[in-house]
């Protein structure tokens, strides 16, 4: 076989999903960033992103949106971290793979229904709060739902399950030996994991970290099911300029905004995050 | 000591991950108006209503049809694209491995908005048409990527045995390659399978009358609270955890020998 047919064969192969992705995906971006600049009536404008920067409203979109998800980081790590360990070194390895699936299985609702799920429980006559009453631990029960505490519940809820994974497979990975040698050098349990097993998984819990960030702050769902329109955070805030006012510029706009954000914070921790490739 | 207080965490962790799931499926089963305590049942008088809903039950069809369809495309761009790649030497191949995968980096949000300003500008409607191409869009990464991961040497070489005995490219791609591919190829699929199944932005965005089952249970959402919804999720629990198994089954268990 030539030469030129065997690369006319490589590209026929190739060019489907190429152009997919260039008329799909590269096309209809440019076609955003294009619209972010445009007036309404046409016409170059740099309005919709004045307006990001002078409506302090918008501001406060990207302020809520950036303190809940570092909050909701943050939160999911402490709270894995020991979960995924004792799913790593105190279960019995037998049951290590039923555990994990058993973490995993109530992830197989759909998205929009595990928030709604968290809206049942932590409604004003919901789960939650009917028990605290009846226990007479609250006497008359609190708001939970369209409150910022119920993103941040929805939030943890999804990611500590996506963490524990993570961490769970940083810390089968690492060798006993580590840890047997620490302890035979006289370090407790304490000392082992402050000194030697943590700095070895940090890697591994930045890249799940960003992870968390970069999911949290794009979604729409779960602080619109859950927070309601309090409070906006930014994705909230896009959808609306979409729906209520038809105000795509804005909308564009915003989206690129919050792209960047993106964008700068894995620059900001880019050398913490080794993504390894097989 | 520690071993208490860490099964005692762990319990805690998971009665944390399994309540919200339990509170929606308890409800699904309530007899009265509400899926609030106190629980009166068990009824089945909310899953009859679902079954008996148009909207839902077109919402499952389209949902079904749009995971089928767009996993198989994806799945066979994807599979084409990593086999070209691998197996002939492209220039700039690597800028265009990477233009593939590109989308994976951007939230379906973004994906679902420009494809909405792209598809008004040239005049395609919002329909499941519209919602199956961003469905596309998000999954072909990542089928290129499991598969092309997959692609090894040693399958070169078993390629390249059938072309020496006169197999042409096709035939070669077709009962060779595709055959020796196929855990990645069904991996590509489920998961694909998957993330169309539960994918709700891009859908809410890009149809409008007929539309997929998530956005159908969001539009149930507005009536607040309303056991009609727990047996819906519910009931996509239930699809959901047997495709799962189907997977578990499939993939792990007939490994070859």
């Amino acid at each position: 076989m030539s030469q030129a047919s065997t690369s006319r064969i490589g590209w026929a192969s190739v060019t489907p999903a190429l152009l997919w992705t260039l008329v799909f995906f590269v096309v209809p971006f440019v076609a955003m960033a294009v619209m972010s600049l445009t007036q309404k009536e046409g016409g170059f404008s740099l309005a919709a992103y004045a307006q990001f920067f002078q409506n302090p409203s918008y501001w406060r979109a990207l302020v809520n949106s950036l303190e809940v998800t570092l909050i909701v980081t943050a939160l999911s790590v402490i709270l894995a971290y020991p979960f995924a360990w004792i799913l790593a070194f105190i279960v019995p390895e037998r049951w290590q793979r039923l555990a994990l699936m058993l973490a995993v299985l109530p992830f197989w609702t759909s998205y929009v229904v595990r928030s709604y799920s968290w809206l049942l429980v932590l409604a004003e006559k919901g789960v939650v709060n009917s028990t605290l009453v009846n226990l007479g631990l609250l006497s008359e029960p609190v708001q939970i739902a369209n409150t910022r505490a119920a993103t941040v519940i929805g939030f943890v809820h999804f990611f500590v399950m996506l963490l524990t994974l993570t961490i769970f497979a940083n810390l089968k990975q690492l060798s006993p030996n580590y840890r047997k040698a620490a302890t035979d050098l006289g370090a407790s349990g304490f000392q082992t994991f402050i000194h030697v097993i943590l700095p070895l998984t940090l890697p591994g819990i930045m890249v799940g970290a960003f992870l968390t960030f970069v999911l949290a702050i794009g979604d729409y769902i779960t602080p619109q099911i859950l927070g309601g329109n309090n409070e906006l955070l930014m994705p909230q805030l896009i959808m609306m300029q979409i729906g209520r006012r038809g105000d795509f510029a804005s909308a564009s706009a915003l989206s690129l905004i919050l792209m960047a954000v993106v964008t700068l914070a894995y620059l900001a921790c880019a050398r913490w995050l080794k993504i390894e490739r097989a | 000591m520690t071993r208490v207080l860490a099964i005692l965490y762990a319990l805690l962790l998971y009665g944390f991950i399994f309540l919200p799931v339990a509170v929606l499926v308890l409800f699904s089963f309530q007899g009265t108006l509400f899926p609030i305590p106190p629980f009166n049942g068990p009824s089945l008088r909310w899953y009859a209503a679902v079954l008996g809903d148009a909207r839902l039950t077109s919402g499952l069809a389209n949902s079904i049809v749009v995971a089928l369809v767009t996993s198989a495309i994806a799945t066979l761009l994807g599979f084409l694209s990593a086999w070209g790649f691998a197996r002939f030497h492209l220039p700039a191949s690597a800028v265009l491995r990477g233009l593939i995968t590109l989308p994976l980096t951007v939230s379906y949000l973004i994906i679902g908005m420009g494809l909405l300003i792209f598809f008004n500008w040239i005049g395609i409607p919002k329909s499941l048409l519209a919602a199956g191409i961003g469905h596309v869009v998000i999954n072909l990464p990542l089928c290129f990527a499991i598969i092309y991961s997959q692609m090894g040497d040693h399958q070169a070489t078993i390629e390249r045995a059938a072309r020496d005995l006169g197999a042409s490219e096709l035939k070669v791609l077709v009962l060779v390659t595709a055959p020796m591919m196929w855990p990645a190829l069904f991996a590509s699929f489920f998961l694909s399978m998957t993330f169309s199944w539960d994918e709700f932005v891009i859908s809410f965005l890009l149809t409008r009358f007929e539309t997929t089952l998530p956005v159908e249970i969001w539009n149930l959402l507005r009536a607040g609270l309303n056991p009609k919804t727990n047996a819906v999720g519910a009931l996509v629990f239930g699809i959901s955890i047997i495709l799962a198994i189907i997977f578990e089954l499939v993939a792990f268990r007939k490994r070859p020998q």
